[in-house]
């Protein structure tokens, strides 16, 4: 069962975990724009998600994560087990938790970027 | 003359032959077939310095128990027979020496990833249907031999057989397939020995099947599933370094070359 070539699946494993990490990166430098443990206090975490192009890059950085973790947890899987109904099963259920995670996640961020709190 | 004979002749008559050393030799006794558990046949033999773990295996079978099974052919790493774990390492038996293990007790037992059939012969079947599914030959419409075409040979310079020559040396022993962590839980993954096989022909200059062979290996349980460990390529009895064919086939599928 095949929804796209192996090799297309990981050039977007590889790019998806580059992209994570420069976003993580600056997620992280965000913190020093402050005291870290100031930076992390309820209304400064608010007042990021309210900025829209941090909102944006936070909702860019969970389908990054979304798209690369779940794409693995399917490669591990697939090692542990084979068989064309188990892989079609897995597939189809790291698509589907995938997108269960990343519509929850923005949920949270364009709820909070709204002021919906 | 007759002196300088004499003195030769002396000479020989007094080379000190290697001390004959005994040692234990485990082997690992199985029959899948007949439902027996695996267990170890312990043996005590006598060695020499230039003594094979192969000799050693087929002096049991000759003096002390006959029945023990072992595949192997050339006895001198050229057919890939005699692949077996010895001292917990895949190795070929004939290509490894009783003294360089440098202990007096050998433990030989059947390749991992590899089905047994009995004792320490194992069966090849996956891993020669993944050889094969690779098309390990040249692939090309006109050929060499084909006649009132006018090709008479097809040339390649020195530069363009140092692409693959190191990976042509395969003897498909199947060492590097015992040693892959893969193989051990992904009973559908090609393989390091087809995906070196693959790379050997497409890096080819005379092979026209590159595209066929990299849509074959590119599929859920093809060279993706590669960890990059390299026990392949450290254990290949003839220099083959799988793991770079690995990666080299990679930066094809990458686009990372034509």
């Amino acid at each position: 069962m095949m929804l796209m070539r192996e090799s297309i699946v990981m050039k977007i494993h590889y790019g998806t975990a580059i992209g994570a990490v420069f976003l993580t990166v600056i997620h992280i430098l965000m913190r020093m724009t402050q005291d870290f443990h100031e930076s992390l206090e309820y209304e400064n975490v608010i007042a990021n998600y309210e900025m829209i192009g941090y909102a944006i890059m936070l909702e860019l950085l969970l389908i990054l994560i979304s798209v690369h973790g779940f794409n693995g947890l399917r490669i591990i899987l697939l090692e542990m087990r084979q068989g064309p109904t188990y892989e079609k099963a897995i597939t189809y259920g790291c698509i589907a938790s995938m997108a269960v995670l990343i519509a929850y996640g923005s949920r949270t961020i364009i709820m909070t970027s709204m002021g919906m709190t | 003359m007759s002196n300088i004979s004499q003195e030769i002749s002396q000479e020989k008559s007094e080379t000190v032959l290697s001390p004959s050393k005994s040692i234990k030799l485990r082997i690992s006794r199985s029959n899948p077939e007949a439902g027996t558990e695996e267990k170890f046949d312990e043996f005590v033999i006598p060695v020499e310095k230039y003594t094979t773990v192969l000799d050693a295996i087929l002096n049991v079978k000759s003096h002390l128990d006959h029945s023990v099974a072992v595949r192997y052919s050339c006895r001198q790493a050229s057919c890939g027979s005699c692949g077996m774990k010895i001292n917990g390492k895949p190795k070929l038996a004939c290509f490894t020496k009783v003294s360089e293990l440098d202990t007096d007790t050998i433990t030989v037992e059947p390749m991992d990833n590899f089905p047994i059939v009995r004792d320490l012969a194992v069966n090849f079947t996956r891993m020669f249907n993944n050889h094969k599914k690779v098309m390990p030959y040249v692939v090309r419409d006109d050929s060499e031999i084909t006649p009132g075409t006018g090709v008479k040979e097809i040339l390649q310079t020195p530069e363009d057989v140092d692409k693959y020559i190191q990976f042509s040396s395969c003897i498909k022993c199947g060492l590097c397939n015992s040693a892959c962590p893969t193989m051990a839980m992904d009973t559908s993954f090609v393989g390091p020995q087809a995906l070196a096989q693959a790379y050997r022909y497409i890096a080819d200059t005379r092979d026209k099947g590159k595209n066929n062979r990299l849509k074959i290996i590119d599929e859920s349980h093809g060279i993706w599933r590669c960890h990059f460990a390299g026990s392949c390529s450290q254990v290949c009895p003839k220099g083959v370094d799988p793991a770079m064919g690995i990666q080299l086939l990679r930066s094809y599928l990458l686009g990372l070359r034509d």
